[in-house]
C-alpha cells in the first residue's frame, strides 16, 4: 500500500491596513465616523494611560505594572468587536483598557495597579472575568463560560486573550481541546508580542505560526497583523459571530511587539538590541490609524491636540479618584467565603482589635 | 427509607439535585454513559441527557478549569476527579482561581462548586488510587473540605455542599463505598458544613477522626470500651469549616485526645487539631495529644498496604496510651 497524505493544513494572514496606513478597500470594514472616531481616541488612551500607569511606577503610586504599550490595537479591535452579551477574559495587560471599555470605571483599574482587590470588583453587567495572573489559566474558564452560556441559551460568545508565551502552557492545550470537542462558542486572542518576558518567541515552540495549532484541535485558525486596529476587529468580529451562529471556536494569531518592558520589573535591554525595538516602531497602530484616519478627513492636528487633551484630563482625573479611595481593611477577611467561619471571625478580631 | 451503601446514597443525592437544580452539570472522565468508574453517577446520563452529564476531554486540569467558567456564568458544576490521586492535574486551578475567586473580585465573582474526590485506600487499588490528600486543600483559605464516613452523612453533606455557596472539595473514602448499608433517608435533607458528629459519648479519650478511618475507629473503640476505657467519637464531617468548638468541649470533658487519619502524619490535619488543643485547652490537658496517622512514606504499593494504613490494632494502642499516660 502506498503512503498518502492523510491531512493537509494551512494558514491565511490578514493585513487591512498596512503599514504605511495604506488600506485594502476589498476587506476594509464599513464603519461610521463616529466608530473610528472612537477607536482612535481608544488607541491613544491605552497609549496615554499606560505610560501614565508607568510612570506612577516609577514615582512609587502603584506596585508593578505590566506596560501596553504597541498592543493597543489588538485590546481595542477586539474589545470593539465583542457584542456586549459577549463575555471577555483579558490578560494583565490589556486589562485595564478592555474593562474600561466594557463599563469598568477607568478609576478602579488603576486600583487594580495600586494593590487593591477592590479594582477587581468587577459589575457582572460589563461580562468580563478577572484576569488571571498565572499564564494562560483563563482559557479553561472562558471555554466553561462558553459551554454554560450555550447551555443557557443565550447568543453569546466568549474571548479569552493570551500571548505567544501562554501558548506554551498546558492550559493552551486544554482550553482548545475542550473548546473543539465542545464545540464551544468560544474565540481565542494571542497576542504574538515576540518576548515571553526574556525568551523570544522561537524558543516558545517550533511551530511557524502559533494560529497553526488551531489545525491540531479542528478549530479555525488565522494570523492577523495585530498592529492593524480594523484586522483584529474584522477578524474578532467575524470569529464571534460564528461562535454565536454555532460553528465553533477560532483561534486568532496577532503579530505585534511589546514596546516596553514586559513590567515595570525588568529592563529589556538586557535581552533585546534596539535595533530591533526601533524596527517595531515603525510598524505601530496608532500611526497608520492616523494616516487612515486623515485620508478619511477625520485626522488633522487640531483633532489630535484636542484628543490627547482629553485624553491627558481623563487620565489625570482617573489617577485622583484612584488615590483619593479609601479601601476598608476588613475586607481582606471578608470575601475568603460566602459566610466567614468562626475562626476567621476570631483572627479579624485579632488583626484588627474587637468589631 | 431505604437501605443504601455510600455509592448508592451520593447517586441517589446526585439524582435528586439534579431533578430539583437544573443548574447543576455533573462532569468528568466516564462519568456519562459508563456512569463512573465506582457507578458513581450511573443513570444520570440516562436521566439527564448529555448537556448535564458530560463525559469530558481526558485532562484533570481541563474539567476543573472549564468548570470554573462554568460556575461563573451559574451553573452548579460538579466535577469528578477519578482518583483523588489525579488531582494534582488540577490543582493549580483549585488553589489559584476556585480558591481566590470571591476574595480578588470582592464578591463579583464566585465559583460554588463540588468536585468530587474518591480518594482514601484500603481497597488494594494501583499506585496513586489509594492517597487522602485533604491537608493540601484545608491549608488554602477559601475551600471547603468534606469528608463523609457513612451513607448517611455522605447524601446529607452532598447536598449541603451544592448549597453552601463555596467551592467544596467532597472526599468520598473508597473504602466504604460499598462496605455497608444502612438507612438513608429518601428526602432530601442536609447536614451542615462546620458541625462535627459525636457518635458515642465517653469520659476517657476523644478520639477524632474523619472519612474511612471512622469506620476503622469504630472498632478500636468497641475493644477501648472492654478494657474500661470510655472513650468519646468525634466524627469531624467536614474539615474546612471545622468544628472546633466540638473538639474544645469534648476534650475539656475527657482532657485526652487521639486523632486518627491515613494522610502522612507530618502536616496532616492531625497536627493543626494538636496544635489548637494546645492553644486553647493546655490547662485541661491530662496527656499529650496522640497522632494515629499514615507514616511519612510513600504509600506502598497494593500488596503491602497494610503497613501503611492506621488499623484497629494501631488505633487502639494510640487510644491505651493516651489513657495511661
Amino acid at each position: 500500500m502506498p503512503i498518502s497524505t492523510v491531512f493537509e493544513g494551512k494558514i491565511s494572514r490578514m493585513q487591512i491596513l498596512d503599514e504605511s496606513g495604506i488600506v485594502d478597500t476589498a476587506l476594509e470594514p464599513k464603519l461610521q465616523t463616529e466608530m473610528l472616531d472612537k477607536i482612535y481616541r481608544l488607541l491613544v488612551l491605552g497609549r496615554v494611560w499606560d505610560k501614565k500607569s508607568l510612570a506612577l511606577q516609577r514615582t512609587g503610586r502603584i506596585y508593578t505594572y505590566p506596560p501596553l504599550e504597541g498592543q493597543e490595537a489588538i485590546s481595542v479591535g477586539a474589545t470593539l468587536a465583542a457584542g456586549m452579551d459577549d463575555w471577555l477574559f483579558p490578560t494583565y495587560r490589556e486589562a485595564s483598557l478592555v474593562y474600561y471599555m466594557r463599563g469598568h470605571p477607568s478609576y478602579k483599574s488603576n486600583l487594580m495597579w495600586m494593590g487593591l482587590e477592590d479594582g477587581l470588583k468587577l459589575d457582572k453587567r460589563i461580562r468580563c472575568f478577572p484576569y488571571a495572573t498565572p499564564i494562560a489559566t483563563q482559557l479553561p474558564h472562558a471555554v466553561g463560560a462558553a459551554y454554560a452560556l450555550r447551555m443557557k441559551g443565550e447568543k453569546a460568545a466568549t474571548i479569552a486573550f493570551c500571548g505567544d508565551g501562554g501558548t506554551s502552557e498546558g492550559d493552551f492545550h486544554d482550553a482548545l481541546n475542550f473548546a473543539g470537542v465542545w464545540n464551544a462558542p468560544c474565540v481565542f486572542v494571542v497576542s504574538n508580542n515576540q518576548w515571553a518576558i526574556s525568551v523570544p518567541r522561537k524558543e516558545q515552540t517550533k511551530s511557524e505560526t502559533l494560529a497553526q495549532k488551531a489545525i491540531a484541535y479542528g478549530i479555525r485558525g488565522i494570523q492577523v497583523d495585530g498592529n492593524d486596529v480594523l484586522a483584529v476587529y474584522k477578524a474578532v468580529k467575524e470569529a464571534a459571530d460564528d461562535a454565536r451562529a454555532g460553528k465553533g471556536p477560532t483561534l486568532i494569531e496577532c503579530i505585534t511587539y511589546r514596546m516596553g518592558p514586559h513590567t515595570s520589573a525588568d529592563d529589556p535591554k538586557k535581552y533585546r538590541d534596539s535595533d530591533e525595538v526601533e524596527r517595531w516602531r515603525a510598524l505601530d497602530p496608532i500611526k497608520r490609524f492616523q494616516v487612515y484616519l486623515l485620508g478619511k478627513g477625520i485626522w488633522n492636528e487640531d483633532y489630535e491636540k484636542k484628543v490627547l487633551e482629553e485624553t491627558a484630563a481623563f487620565v489625570e482625573k482617573t489617577v485622583q479618584q484612584a488615590e483619593a479611595f479609601k479601601p476598608d481593611p476588613k475586607d481582606i477577611f471578608r470575601y475568603q467565603y460566602a459566610r466567614m467561619p468562626k475562626n476567621l471571625e476570631e483572627q479579624m478580631e485579632e488583626c484588627f482589635g474587637s468589631k | 427509607m431505604a437501605k443504601m451503601n455510600m455509592v448508592e446514597a451520593i447517586n441517589a443525592c446526585l439524582a435528586q439535585e439534579m431533578e430539583r437544580d437544573g443548574r447543576i452539570v455533573v462532569m468528568g472522565e466516564d462519568v456519562g454513559i459508563d456512569g463512573g468508574v465506582f457507578r458513581v453517577t450511573e443513570g444520570l446520563f440516562a436521566k439527564f441527557g448529555k448537556e448535564r452529564v458530560i463525559d469530558t476531554p481526558l485532562s484533570e486540569n481541563g474539567i476543573i478549569g472549564t468548570a470554573i467558567g462554568m460556575s461563573a456564568m451559574g451553573l452548579v458544576p460538579i466535577p469528578e476527579i477519578q482518583f483523588q490521586g489525579f488531582d494534582y492535574e488540577g490543582y493549580h486551578q483549585v488553589v489559584q482561581h476556585i480558591a481566590r475567586l470571591r476574595n480578588r473580585t470582592r464578591g463579583s465573582i464566585t465559583v460554588p462548586m463540588v468536585i468530587r474526590l474518591p480518594a482514601s485506600g484500603g481497597i488494594r487499588a494501583l499506585e496513586h488510587h489509594g492517597e487522602s490528600a485533604e491537608s493540601i486543600y484545608i491549608h488554602m483559605p477559601g475551600l471547603c473540605v468534606v469528608y463523609p464516613s457513612s451513607p448517611y452523612d455522605a447524601k446529607g453533606l452532598l447536598a449541603a455542599s451544592l448549597s453552601c455557596g463555596d467551592p467544596v472539595l467532597f472526599f468520598e473514602p473508597k473504602r466504604l463505598y460499598r462496605a455497608y448499608k444502612e438507612e438513608v433517608p429518601e428526602e432530601r435533607y442536609e447536614i451542615p458544613l462546620g458541625k462535627a458528629n459525636i457518635l458515642r459519648e465517653g469520659s476517657d479519650v476523644t478520639l477524632i477522626s474523619w472519612g474511612a478511618m471512622t469506620y476503622v475507629s469504630k472498632e478500636a473503640i468497641e475493644d477501648a470500651q472492654k478494657q474500661g476505657i470510655s472513650v468519646e467519637h468525634v466524627d469531624l464531617r467536614s474539615l474546612s469549616p471545622c468544628d472546633w468548638d466540638t473538639i474544645g468541649s469534648s476534650v475539656k470533658k475527657t482532657g485526652r485526645a487521639v486523632v486518627v487519619h491515613e494522610a502522612f502524619k507530618t502536616l496532616g490535619f492531625g497536627a493543626e487539631i494538636a496544635a489548637r488543643i494546645m492553644e486553647n485547652d493546655f490547662l485541661d490537658m491530662e496527656a499529650p495529644v496522640m497522632r494515629v496517622a499514615g507514616w511519612d512514606i510513600q504509600i506502598p504499593y497494593p500488596k503491602q498496604e497494610e503497613y501503611f494504613f492506621p488499623d484497629k490494632e494501631r488505633i487502639l494502642k494510640g487510644i491505651v496510651k493516651t489513657a495511661k499516660f
